[in-house]
């Protein structure tokens, strides 16, 4: 026990293999079925998205509210790559899965340029301001695609081979995540909570608070983009209409009532509405009623959230251990 | 002790979810099987996926009234179980699953936008469980597999018999287009109805379009446009709530060139929101209020009597889909998807469209029937045959 | 040039109702620093009002559009004076994110609580998606214009023109010339140094919502009789969208400005709408991105530097 306390991220590690290990058996036996896989699935992707999302709006304080846009530049990206141009298959897994993890990854990189088309001429506005370039900015990248009859169009982009699978999705997820820990936890974490509470004292600290803030929002567009292509390889199916305001605006409720401040208030927040709505399937039509109220009594009551400050013990990076100097 | 809280929170979050889901659905025994849909029940366009819905619900009433099916000599009703897909495809991707894996539904109705039946129908194909959309109109839903079918026209059909009709039967030469650009249904018809009317020798004087008719309610900009290029035809293959305004606007302009659509006009809506602009506008649609066939009666007098309202065109489609599938149901009896299936590919099955027959593609073959607005009123003016 | 001055004049129109929603949301904000994203929302909520209340108007009083926009605007003003008060007032002295986002909380909820479709005891509530069909509160008309370009106005746009106008005298008669609205202009300059000077800051934040409100209340009863048609309770996203990015081009806390900017937004949204759909869609965000790169501050407004 204390080995594994001593060594917090192999215990880390087992702890995930198990889980897969459970789920994996589980779905053999007949209890989980595939229901239930592609609700763990979506909880996966939901949750890289929200992690990203919190990297800009959580930690660096700002408010970006188009998220989704990114998303669909990462989607339309990777499909373009595995189905228009490639064809790849899931019946020649050997060639079929390079390509796919390559064209998420060019997903990726796509969307994270277009974070900074975005991000560079916007982010020395104040938050507000932001808000609505944002949001114009995800409208803007839905036009180009509505308007463009080689990504489909309003038709939409279909026969996209289903990559997307529970192995896929978790190695995906926690990848991310490590890394965007790792990069929260690092003196950039530290310089972007600096400019979130205090931009003019971060300044004043010789932190170039515009790169900085830049920066953080590719970053996270780019984990944004892999998320798209993640997904769109998971329904089989994209259209403009699924990365909408709307979607963004899914995307900051999970964040802020889970808890803007800290990776795992993204994750509970993005896993509890991944798996709320399916369980209140008779209520759907009160859903975006209640959705909106949880938001509004957070923040008047708990403005931090459902986890404020606190993380997941396997977030933290343990310090390393001060051997005693002796006298 | 605060993230034990939440990963025990989440845990019994997705643990609970498939309990509750296993109370609500019927396990399927030898008298009572599942039927289920996926529709659009709230967000955008809910109020045809509302529609669409009581018409499934009113087909599977009548279905087991009638003593519904025998399978392997046990008397067998529907349960029908409808699930919202918020009009987003991953919604209806894990409503379709649900239907699938917990429910051991028998068919699919649905789904009603073509986004969502994208999305659901590869699923439904690898389950080889059928499905039957009443109202996608993408030509690609059906080509996912042989276990996806529609009750409804392609796009083509609806824009060649209105360009024929204009050229011959109305004999006007030039004609002026305006369709929503983000909606393939819309684009879809006008493109055809463009090149069909061109190649029948006439001249689209204007095609302009608008940009989501959901948030759109001002269309002066391109009407203006279109009067001055002075058509003797307007075609506006929308949905009846944005024709309705862009007739009113087009009429308070000045613009009084005869009018005409497709079958998203079968609203009794279009009347009330259009009021006198509407007058004597025409439109393609599956079948007409007037025709004095017993069934189409029948369904016009019980769908009022139980809801209150007259049938939208959708309501239609949607009985007629949930009819085949279930009459397919009762002919092989079975509840194998193959099975059903099968017997759907070569039904017979005669509803309120007419005789419905699918081609090799699994689209219906049917006539479509031209009505014209004359005093408020849905008037019946010829029949297209394909 | 018909079709020109015809497009001018839908611009115009357009714009005259963007208006009356940019104002609102320009004097909350120079007032509190908030975007009242709730605030479309109200905007939709007053049309609704014109969908229930003209006909029992018109039983009352006769004639139904005079007692319907007044009825309408004092039911939206409540809701407004309600909304600061259960989720704005809380967060007051807390971080301006954390009202932004109950302001997106607040939107949200409105629209879909009034998108819900249900009987209680009898009564429909609330709105429902169905598209509803807005009552007829005036007669309508084409005015031919003398001359021989061919051109008619329909009187609503005379309606819609004229009543903005109207309004917009009102406000700024009652920012300039009244003690409230100068109680008003003082907050928004300063707010605290106002509060030291005995304004009651309560007080003068109520009143901008609910005066913020009413307008939008009264550009609802006019979207209503100009288009004839209300959608679904979604219909304010779009317009609110749009008279918002007006309102930071004319320089956000600027009432003149919000005005200026309104007008500019309906007019290129015409002329563009009319070149290409799409560029109708976007040339308001187009708009808005040149504005924020070159003169963030807006047309009119002043730059405000951030003070610690």
């Amino acid at each position: 026990m204390t080995f594994l306390r001593a060594h917090r991220t192999i215990a880390t590690v087992i702890a995930f293999a198990l889980v897969y290990v459970v789920i994996k058996v589980l779905n053999l036996v007949g209890i989980f079925n595939a229901y239930y896989i592609q609700l763990i699935m979506l909880a996966g992707i939901n949750i890289v998205m929200t992690v990203s999302l919190g990297m800009v709006n959580g930690f660096t304080g700002q408010f970006s509210i188009g998220h989704a846009g990114f998303m669909a530049v990462g989607a339309y990206t990777s499909v373009m790559i595995t189905t228009v141009w490639l064809h790849a298959s899931v019946a020649n897994p050997w060639v079929g899965y390079p390509v796919f993890i390559a064209a998420i990854l060019a997903g990726g990189l796509l969307a994270a340029a277009a974070g900074y088309i975005v991000g560079a001429p916007s982010l020395r506005l104040k938050g507000d301001y932001l808000a609505i370039v944002t949001l114009s900015a995800s409208e803007l990248i839905r036009t180009v695609i509505r308007v463009s009859s080689f990504l489909g169009g309003p038709r939409g982009l279909g026969g996209i081979p289903k990559f997307t699978n529970l192995e896929v999705v978790f190695v995906f997820a926690i990848v991310s995540v490590v890394l965007m820990r790792n990069y929260l936890f690092s003196s950039h974490g530290r310089s972007m909570k600096a400019v979130r509470d205090s931009e003019i004292a971060a300044e004043a600290t010789g932190i170039n608070t515009t790169r900085q803030k830049v920066f953080v929002f590719v970053f996270s567009a780019f984990f944004a983009g892999i998320s798209g292509g993640v997904f769109a390889h998971l329904l089989q199916f994209i259209h403009p209409d699924n990365f909408s305001f709307m979607k963004s605006l899914e995307y900051l409720i999970y964040l802020y009532v889970g808890g803007s401040a800290s990776i795992s208030g993204a994750m509970v927040g993005a896993a509890v509405f991944t798996v709320l709505p399916e369980l209140l399937r008779s209520l759907q039509s009160w859903r975006m009623v209640i959705y909106p109220l949880i938001l509004i009594l957070v923040m008047i009551f708990r403005t931090e959230g459902i986890m404020g400050l606190k993380e997941f013990s396997f977030i933290l990076i343990p310090q390393r251990q001060r051997k005693e100097v002796s006298a | 002790m605060r993230r034990l809280f939440a990963i025990i929170l989440v845990c019994a979050l997705i643990v609970s979810v498939g309990v509750g889901c296993k109370k609500a659905a019927v396990t399927p025994t030898d008298q009572v099987v599942n039927l289920g849909s996926i529709f659009g029940m709230t967000g955008a366009s809910s109020s045809f996926g509302i529609a669409e819905d009581k018409g499934t619900a009113m087909a599977v009433e009548e279905f087991n009234a009638a003593g519904g099916a025998t399978i392997g000599g046990v008397k067998t009703t529907i349960n029908y179980i409808n699930e919202d897909d918020t009009g987003l495809p991953e919604v209806g991707a894990s409503a379709v699953h649900k239907l699938i894996d917990q429910d051991k539904v028998i068919g699919i109705i649905g789904a009603q936008t073509s986004m969502v039946s994208l999305a659901i129908a590869p699923v439904l194909q690898a389950a080889g469980i059928p499905m039957i959309s009443p109202s996608s109109t993408n030509e690609k839903v059906t080509l996912v597999g042989d276990y996806i079918f529609r009750s409804c026209f392609l796009d083509a059909f609806q824009g060649r018999v209105m360009a024929n009709y204009v050229w011959n039967t109305l004999k006007l030469k030039t004609a002026a287009v305006l369709y929503d650009n983000a909606n393939d249904y819309n684009m879809g018809i006008a493109q055809i109805f463009k090149t069909s009317f061109e190649s029948l020798g006439g001249k689209v004087v204007a095609y302009e379009a608008y940009t989501n008719e959901a948030t759109t309610v001002d269309y002066k900009p391109q009407l203006t446009n279109i009067k001055a290029a002075n058509p003797e035809f307007l075609y506006l293959p929308n949905y009846y709530n944005g024709v309705a305004l862009q007739l009113k606007q087009a009429r308070q302009m000045g613009l009084n060139a005869p009018a005409g659509g497709g079958d998203a006009w079968d609203s009794p809506d279009l009347v009330t929101i259009g009021g006198a602009a509407v007058e004597g506008a025409i439109f393609t649609n599956n079948f007409s209020k007037d025709d004095p066939s017993p069934l189409v009666q029948s369904f016009i007098t019980s769908y009022t009597t139980k809801f209150g309202e007259a049938p939208a065109g959708v309501s239609s489609l949607a009985y007629d889909a949930t009819g085949l599938l279930l009459d397919a149901f009762k002919t092989c009896g079975s509840i194998k998807g193959s099975d059903i299936r099968d017997a759907m590919k070569n039904t017979t099955f005669s509803g309120i469209g007419g005789a419905y027959k699918f081609d090799e593609n699994r689209n219906p073959v049917k006539s479509a029937v031209i009505i014209k607005i004359v005093n408020g009123q849905q008037t019946y003016v010829t029949t297209v045959n394909p | 040039m018909g079709q020109f001055l015809q497009q001018l004049i839908n611009g115009i129109q357009i714009g005259s109702i963007y208006a009356l929603i940019a104002l609102g949301y320009t004097i909350v904000y120079g007032i509190v620093r908030l975007i009242n994203f709730a605030h479309a929302d109200i905007f939709m909520i007053g049309a609704y009002m014109g969908f229930f209340l003209a006909p029992v108007m018109a039983k009352v009083f006769g004639g139904a559009f005079i007692p319907t926009i007044i009825a309408a605007m004092f039911i939206t003003g409540l809701l407004g004076f309600v909304m600061e008060k259960l989720a704005y007032r809380p967060l007051r002295y807390k971080s301006r994110l954390s009202a932004l986002i109950t302001a997106l909380g607040v939107s949200l909820f409105l629209e879909n609580f009034c998108a819900l479709d249900f009987h209680l005891f009898g009564v429909h509530l609330v709105f429902g998606p169905q598209f509803r069909k807005f009552p007829d509160l005036i007669v309508t008309r084409q005015i031919a214009i003398p001359g021989n370009l061919g051109l008619s106005i329909p009187n609503v746009v005379l309606l819609d023109v004229g009543v903005s106008i109207f309004l917009m005298v009102l406000l700024f008669w009652f920012v300039n010339k009244t003690l409230i609205g100068k109680q008003m202009r003082a907050v928004s300059f300063d707010k605290p140094t106002a509060s030291l000077m005995g304004i009651n800051i309560d007080i003068v934040i109520s009143t901008a919502f609910i005066v913020g409100a009413a307008l939008a209340g009264a550009g609802g009863i006019l979207y209503g009789t100009t288009y004839g048609m209300l959608a679904a309770p979604y219909l304010g996203i779009w317009p609110g969208m749009k008279a918002f990015i007006a309102a930071v081009l004319g320089g956000i806390g600027n009432i003149p400005g919000a005005v200026l900017g309104a007008y500019i937004m309906g007019i290129s949204e015409a002329f563009a709408t009319s070149v290409d759909s799409n560029l109708g869609f976007g040339i308001a965000f187009a708009i808005l991105i040149v504005i924020l790169l070159v003169r963030p501050s807006g047309l009119l407004g002043k730059f405000m530097p951030e003070k610690v």
